[in-house]
């Protein structure tokens, strides 16, 4: 085992035990500080799939605009029912068994798949991956319409999210 | 080096919790948090997809952009919803708001 594969494992289980304490623990503020610690995890994933640029963007975007804007939204809506009460609904269980059988659904499924324990090629030396994720991103054969429409929900978000959020009174 | 395989098994437990976490939770705001862990999930996977396969092929990175730009707008409309419901009434479990329920 190399010390590569001794520090992704050292990540995973980070990942996956802060992700348990997001979704398990009963004060929510807590639970987007742990959803903040599950993020960091992904962009080191992300790191070590040579995806940089995306590592940054999950940091700057993910941590920097969605965690606070949770930790926001249970600042403000925090009275009595955040902390009183139970943390889970009554069919909790139910909840936990569709998500064991689709995990282990999906392990089987994958298991099976003959490209499962695939190794990665080496980087062709001198790739610009930022540079073809820009072209692709813009040039007209590659993905310019699926991002001009993504820029467009972005847009109709904010003026619903100011719509709903705003107070009449 | 790291298989495939390490990366899609971390992808499917992480997307297994955030959907107990969406099943299971009675805040509203717990629910978009699992909501949260199915998405980087995806992307995950898709990332992996993207390195293993033909790196020269942007499709995997340019997918999990796109789920970035969704998810971003995922979470300000339900936030804005979360606090536009606690406005009218008093409430944000996800079992009490039953106007809707005949």
């Amino acid at each position: 085992m190399t010390g590569e594969q001794i520090f992704f494992l050292i990540v995973g289980a980070v990942t996956l035990l802060s992700a348990l304490m997001v979704v398990t623990s009963r004060d929510l503020v807590h639970a987007a500080l742990w959803l903040v610690a599950t993020l960091f995890g992904v962009a080191i994933v992300y790191a070590f799939l040579n995806a940089g640029f995306l590592a940054v963007v999950q940091v700057v975007v993910y941590i920097g605009a969605i965690a606070i804007l949770f930790i926001f939204a249970v600042m403000l809506t925090r009275r009595q029912a955040a902390d009183t009460g139970a943390a889970m609904n009554a069919n909790w269980w139910v909840g936990a068994l569709v998500a064991v059988v689709s995990f282990l659904g999906l392990a089987s499924m994958l298991s099976k798949w003959s490209g499962f324990s695939k190794m990665a090629t080496a980087m062709p030396s001198g790739f610009d991956a930022v540079g073809q994720l820009g072209g692709a991103l813009t040039s007209a054969d590659g993905y310019v319409l699926p991002f001009e429409v993504a820029s467009v929900l972005l847009l109709a978000a904010l003026v619903g999210a100011v719509y709903l959020a705003f107070n009449k009174k | 080096m790291i298989p495939l395989s390490w990366y899609l098994m971390l992808a499917a437990g992480l997307f297994s919790i955030g959907l107990f976490g969406a099943l299971a939770r009675r805040n509203a705001v717990a629910i978009l948090l699992g909501v949260e862990l199915m998405l980087n999930a995806v992307n995950i996977n898709l990332v992996a997809f993207w390195r293993y396969g033909d790196v020269a092929v942007m499709a995997g990175q340019v997918f999990a952009i796109i789920v970035f730009a969704v998810a971003a707008a995922e979470v300000a409309v339900g936030l804005a919803l979360v606090i536009s419901v606690y406005r009218r009434r008093n409430t944000v479990v996800a079992e009490d708001l039953n106007m809707m329920k005949w």
